[in-house]
């Protein structure tokens, strides 16, 4: 309930009092009181309307409060607030508009994905805090700081002109993204707070395809989400092993989102009208398909990423390009391409290379490959992972 | 209303080509115009190189003079405007026009409200 009236509540109350902050202690106020009177008065008709109005009140009686004592700030939020009809029906437009203001391009991207949490998701400033790995006084400040530029620059609570709307999409779907993989990179001590946070984006992704189903990135970005996710119980061992796609015991998948994801994958190839998430969830959707490692439709994969670099044309993209290319054409040919790229400071460009070697019997050089992927990265499963790899290396 | 500085950031070193800076001149003119047509010019004006510079301040309750530029550096502001915008938005559409005609990067600062005495 409280996850998910908050992004709606705060995104009513920030249209009726034009400040962020009101807002936010308005329906902290609100869901206090729920959670004294409800248990024993019984749920309201309407929770989320009662949310949204007892929220509204409680911060009038504050402000006129406040205002009573000459507070220039409180006066300014009661006359907006007298300006504003209260809505509870169409609240569409408020939670876009809050949307597209956390994601505002004027803030920084750990200040979209901060606001974004707070707001839209309601979780605490302790928990996103855990979640990113900061102190919580560190994650406070963050939050403070971007609420004071909100306010100060003016950042609008506004939906973008339609012009302005593929470029602030984007960042609004690199927001939920960044979230949602922030979860699934496995990392062994914060483990379940991350797991609650590619939840949190599936929520986050689901809310943006119910509010813009127009938008076919939208969809592609839930059904990417959607078919990583469906993987999450086959990715690591008992003892939290990373376990590559190929060596994935399949039958621990989850079918019901992998059912979700490719019906959206599906209704978008209809659309025709293609971006990276929905060709990344293209590519998963075939390897969702396949029963085991050896019957995947690597050609149709191949193609796959052909249409992705030629939407974006990285050299991380083009890594991945290559690893399926060696699935098609051989070891030989993937390793050629890879080593046309420029990414000697990516760990994956060298672990990959590392199992290309290894397949081509180039023990020695494989051996190298590893040893600097592991120093490359961070993560405790990933290293895990490729130490057991290069131990298995003949010799 | 709020009103907004917009700085540009001009790298230090001699002035480019005379027809380059003749386009750039004819492009700031014409985006003058445009704010004020819209009502949203309050100020514009481009500054000497920061070699004119020179800064003062107190030491010891003496006024002490130095030469230069406050801040050492590659870059300083080469001249700015003071708009009015009703919104962040609008006067990053103003920067962005602003760093076309200028060809270089522009700072967007909000100014602070007036205080009423």
């Amino acid at each position: 309930m409280f996850r998910a009236e908050h992004g709606r509540a705060v995104a009513v109350l920030v249209r009726v009092f034009g400040d962020i902050d009101i807002a936010e202690e308005a329906v902290a106020d609100a869901f206090t009181t729920a959670v004294q009177r409800w248990p024993a008065e019984g749920l309201p008709p309407s929770p989320a309307g009662w949310i949204i109005t007892t929220a509204r009140n409680r911060a009038i009686d504050r402000l006129r409060r406040e205002a009573s004592r000459a507070d220039r700030h409180a006066q300014a939020a009661l006359l907006h607030a007298h300006d504003e009809p209260i809505e509870e029906g169409p609240v569409r437009d408020e939670r876009l508009r809050l949307i597209f203001t956390c994601c505002h391009p004027a803030l920084g991207r750990g200040a979209q994905v901060a606001l974004t949490l707070r707001l839209l998701g309601g979780l605490t400033t302790a928990e996103i805090a855990r979640a990113f790995l900061v102190p919580e006084p560190t994650m406070a400040q963050r939050l403070v700081r971007a609420k004071g530029k909100i306010k100060d620059a003016r950042i609008p609570y506004r939906l973008p002109a339609a012009a302005d709307l593929p470029g602030r999409l984007q960042s609004v779907l690199a927001v939920v993204y960044l979230v949602f993989n922030e979860g699934y990179a496995a990392s062994s001590g914060a483990e379940l707070v991350r797991a609650d946070l590619c939840a949190e984006a599936i929520r986050l992704g689901r809310q943006l395809a119910e509010l813009m189903p127009d938008e076919p990135e939208v969809h592609g970005l839930l059904a990417l989400m959607l078919l990583l996710e469906s993987r999450r119980a086959a990715r690591t061992t008992a003892a939290g092993d990373l376990v590559p796609l190929a060596d994935q015991e399949r039958a621990r998948w989850d079918r019901a989102r992998i059912a979700e994801g490719q019906a959206i994958v599906r209704d978008c190839l209809r659309r025709n009208e293609p971006g990276v998430y929905q060709i990344q969830a293209a590519i998963n959707a075939v390897h969702s398909d396949a029963r085991s490692a050896a019957t995947t439709d690597w050609p149709q994969i191949v193609r796959l990423y052909d249409q992705l670099l030629a939407c974006d044309p990285s050299p991380v993209v083009a890594l991945n390009r290559a690893v399926a290319v060696a699935e098609v054409d051989g070891p030989r040919t993937g390793l050629a391409l890879v080593d046309a790229l420029d990414l000697g400071a990516y760990y994956l460009f060298h672990a990959i290379r590392a199992d290309l070697l290894r397949r081509l019997g180039r023990d020695v050089e494989a051996r190298t490959a590893y040893e600097t992927a592991i120093e490359l990265t961070d993560n405790a499963a990933e290293r895990g992972f490729l130490r057991r790899r290069r131990q298995a290396l003949a010799g | 209303m709020t009103q907004y500085l917009l700085s540009i950031y001009q790298p230090d070193g001699g002035p480019p080509s005379p027809e380059f800076m003749e386009s750039v001149a004819r492009d700031l003119h014409a985006l003058n115009q445009e704010l004020k047509t819209a009502g949203a010019w309050v100020f514009s004006r481009g500054l000497h190189a920061p070699g004119t510079a020179t800064v003062v301040r107190v030491r010891d309750r003496e006024v002490v003079t130095t030469d230069g530029p406050y801040v050492e550096g590659k870059e300083h502001i080469g001249g700015f405007w003071i708009i009015d915008a009703p919104d962040l938005d609008a006067a990053l559409g103003w920067a962005g026009k602003a760093a076309r005609a200028t060809t270089l990067p522009i700072e967007v600062r909000p100014f602070q409200d007036v205080p009423e005495y």
